[in-house]
C-alpha cells in the first residue's frame, strides 16, 4: 500500500481509538475518589505565595 | 568568561549585518540589516564596557522576578494602542479610499497596513500580554522565582525585536503573504530562538515549583507555548532565495500548502488567542473575584477537550476549495463539537462569581473580565455556526468573518487583557489601588459600545454582501457587480470605524489611568497581599 493509504488507515482506526481512550481516561481520572478534596486545595493555589516564593521549609510535597 | 563568548558572537553578528547592508537585494532586508547591525553593535559596546567589572552577586531567590513583567505590562499597553490605532486607520481607509495617500503608495496603503494591524494586535499586544501574564502566573502558582535568570529579559527584548522586524518588514514589502505568518525567513528564525528561550524559562520554573500540583492556568499557557512552536515551524518551512535577501519559497505546494496555512491559522486562534488567554482567565478571574475557580474538575476536562479538538478545526477555512470533501467535513464537525468545551470554559469562568455577583455592581474590573468571558461564549458559538458548510457559503469572503474575528479579539482577548492589566499594575508597582475606578468604568463602556458598533455593522454588511453576491435574475445572470456591493457597504464601514474610535479612546483612557496609578496612587506599605479593593 502507498504511504498515504497506510497513514490514513492508521489515523482512522488505532490512533483515533488511542486519543479517544486517553480523553475518556482523563474524564474518569478527574472523577476518581478523593479528587474533590485534592482539587479544592489545588484550586486555592492562586491565593498562596503572592509576594514571594516559598522557602524550602514551606514547600509542600 | 561568558562575556567573551558574547562579545565574539555580537561582533560576528554585527559584521554579518554590515555585509548584509551592502549586499542586500531588497529594501526590507537592507533596513533590517542596518537595524540588526546597530543593535548588535550597541550591545557589543555595552558588553565590552561591562567586561571584567567586579561581579556583585545579590541573592534574589527570595523574591519574584517582577521587573520583566513590569516591562511586559508597559509593552502590552503601548502595542495595544498602536495596533488599535492602525486598525482604526485602515477601517477609515476602507470607508474613504482617499486615505490611501498618493505619496505613500506602496508603503502605507491598505494592503501594507492590514498585516501591520493584525500582527500588532495579535502578536505585539496579545503576545506581550501572554508573555507578561504567564511569567507572573507561573511564578505565583509555582511559588518559585523564574528559572534562567536573565533569560526572561532575553525573551522580552528578543520578542520586541521580532515585532519591530515584522512590522517594518510589512511596510517595506518583506512578506511571505501567509495570513498571520507574514514575516520572512530570518524573522521566523529569530522568533524560533526567542520562543525556545521562552519555553525554557516557563518549563524551568514549573520544574522547580514548590507546589505539588501544576495549577490549571499553567497547563493552558504551556499548551499555548508548545503548540505555537510546532505551528510556527511547520508553516514556515521555507527556502531563502538568497542569504542576502528577504524572499523565500515555501516547500509545500498547492492544496497541502493551503491546508497547512489554515491548520496554522486556525490554531493561532485556538492556542495563541484562546488557550493562552484561558490561562489568564483561570488566574485573574479567581484573583479579582477573591474566590477559587467554580469547578476545578471542569477546568481539567475543559483543557483536554479543548486541545484535543481545536487542532482539527482548521479545514473549515477551506470549504468549496480543492481540499477534499472529507477533510473539510472533518474540520466542520470538529469545529461544531468544539462548541462544548468552549462553553464549558465560559460557564466555569462566569460561575466563579457565583455568590459574589454583587461585585459586578461595585468592581468595574470584574465587569470587564465577565464581559470578556461573555464575548468568548458569543464568538465560540458564532464560530462553529460559521464553520458549517451551508452557512460558510454565505459568510465566507464577506465582512461577517471580520466581525466574528473582532468580537473575539476585541471582546474576549482585549477585555480580559485590560482586566489583567488593571489587576497587575497596582500589584507590580506596589500601589494600594488604581488611580481611578471611574476611568475603568469609562473604558468599559467605551470599549463595549465600540465592539457592539463594530460587530453589528459587520453582521449587516457581511450578510448583505453575501446575499448580493449570490443574487441572480430570472435568466440566471448575477444582479450585482462587485462595485455595487462596495458602494452599498459604505455606511456600515463608517459605523465600524467609529466603533474602532471608541475602542481606541477607551484604551487611551486606560493608559492614562495606569500611568497615574504608578505616579499618583498611594504607595503600599508592607503588606502586598490584598488585591485592588472594590469601592
Amino acid at each position: 500500500m502507498e504511504e498515504y493509504t497506510i497513514l490514513r488507515q492508521f489515523a482512522d482506526s488505532w490512533m483515533l481509538l488511542v486519543l479517544f481512550a486517553f480523553f475518556i481516561g482523563v474524564v474518569i481520572w478527574v472523577f476518581r475518589p478523593g479528587a474533590t478534596k485534592e482539587y479544592k486545595d489545588t484550586a486555592n493555589i492562586p491565593f498562596r505565595h503572592q509576594d514571594k516564593p516559598a522557602t524550602s521549609e514551606e514547600a509542600r510535597k | 568568561m561568558s562575556n567573551y563568548i558574547k562579545l565574539i558572537a555580537l561582533g560576528l553578528v554585527t559584521l554579518f549585518a554590515a555585509i548584509g547592508t551592502n549586499y542586500a537585494r531588497d529594501l526590507a532586508y537592507q533596513v533590517h540589516a542596518i537595524l540588526v547591525m546597530l543593535i548588535a553593535g550597541g550591545l557589543f559596546i555595552w558588553t565590552l564596557r561591562n567586561t571584567d567589572e567586579p561581579d556583585i552577586l545579590v541573592d534574589r531567590s527570595g523574591e519574584y522576578m517582577d521587573g520583566v513583567i513590569r516591562y511586559g505590562v508597559i509593552a502590552t499597553a503601548f502595542w495595544g494602542v498602536v495596533g488599535f490605532l492602525a486598525g482604526t486607520f485602515i477601517a477609515f481607509q476602507l470607508a474613504f479610499p482617499v486615505l490611501n495617500f498618493e505619496w505613500a503608495e506602496g508603503y502605507l496603503n491598505f494592503g501594507r497596513l492590514r498585516p501591520l494591524h493584525t500582527s500588532a494586535v495579535i502578536f505585539a499586544f496579545g503576545g506581550n500580554a501572554l508573555i507578561a501574564t504567564s511569567f507572573y502566573v507561573v511564578q505565583r502558582t509555582s511559588a518559585a522565582r523564574l528559572w534562567g535568570g536573565n533569560l526572561a529579559w532575553f525573551v522580552f527584548w528578543g520578542y520586541q525585536l521580532f515585532i519591530v522586524l515584522a512590522a517594518t518588514g510589512y511596510v517595506l514589502g518583506g512578506t511571505q503573504s501567509k495570513e498571520y505568518a507574514e514575516p520572512e525567513w530570518y524573522v521566523d528564525l529569530w522568533l524560533t530562538i526567542v520562543w525556545v528561550a521562552y519555553l525554557a524559562v516557563f518549563l524551568g520554573t514549573i520544574v522547580k515549583r514548590k507546589e505539588p500540583h501544576i495549577y490549571v492556568a499553567n497547563w493552558f499557557y504551556l499548551s499555548f507555548i508548545v503548540t505555537v512552536a510546532m505551528l510556527h515551524l511547520v508553516n514556515n518551512m521555507t527556502l531563502p532565495v538568497s542569504i542576502w535577501g528577504s524572499k523565500s519559497v515555501i516547500v509545500w505546494s498547492g492544496v497541502q500548502d493551503a491546508m497547512i496555512q489554515w491548520w496554522y491559522g486556525h490554531n493561532a486562534v485556538g492556542f495563541f488567542l484562546t488557550a493562552g488567554f484561558l490561562g489568564m482567565m483561570y488566574y485573574f478571574i479567581p484573583k479579582q473575584a477573591e474566590r477559587p475557580v467554580f469547578s476545578y474538575k471542569l477546568s481539567i476536562i475543559h483543557f483536554w477537550a479543548l486541545i484535543f479538538l481545536y487542532i482539527w478545526a482548521g479545514p473549515h477555512h477551506l470549504h468549496y476549495t480543492a481540499l477534499p470533501d472529507w477533510a473539510s467535513t472533518l474540520g466542520m464537525v470538529f469545529s461544531v463539537v468544539l462548541w462544548m468545551p468552549s462553553w464549558g470554559g465560559m460557564i466555569n469562568g462566569l460561575m466563579t462569581l457565583s455568590g459574589a455577583w454583587d461585585k459586578l455592581r461595585t468592581d468595574p474590573i470584574i465587569r470587564m473580565m465577565v464581559i470578556s468571558v461573555g464575548f468568548y461564549g458569543m464568538s465560540t458559538f458564532e464560530g462553529p455556526m460559521m464553520s458549517i458548510r451551508a452557512v460558510n457559503s454565505l459568510s465566507h469572503y464577506t465582512d461577517w468573518t471580520i466581525g466574528h474575528v473582532h468580537s473575539g479579539a476585541l471582546g474576549w482577548n482585549g477585555m480580559i487583557t485590560f482586566g489583567a492589566l488593571y489587576f497587575l499594575v497596582p500589584v507590580l508597582w506596589k500601589r494600594e489601588r488604581l488611580y481611578s475606578l471611574q476611568m475603568v468604568s469609562w473604558h468599559f463602556w467605551l470599549a463595549t459600545i465600540g465592539i457592539v458598533l463594530y460587530a453589528a455593522s459587520m453582521w449587516v454588511t457581511g450578510i448583505m454582501e453575501g446575499l448580493m453576491w449570490r443574487e441572480v435574475d430570472a435568466n440566471g445572470f448575477l444582479v450585482n457587480s462587485f462595485a455595487d456591493t462596495v458602494a452599498a457597504k459604505f455606511p456600515m464601514y463608517v459605523v465600524r470605524a467609529l466603533g474602532g474610535v471608541l475602542y481606541v479612546a477607551g484604551a487611551v483612557i486606560m493608559c492614562y489611568n495606569l500611568w497615574m496609578t504608578v505616579r499618583r496612587a498611594p504607595a503600599k506599605e508592607a503588606s502586598l497581599t490584598v488585591a485592588v479593593p472594590a469601592e
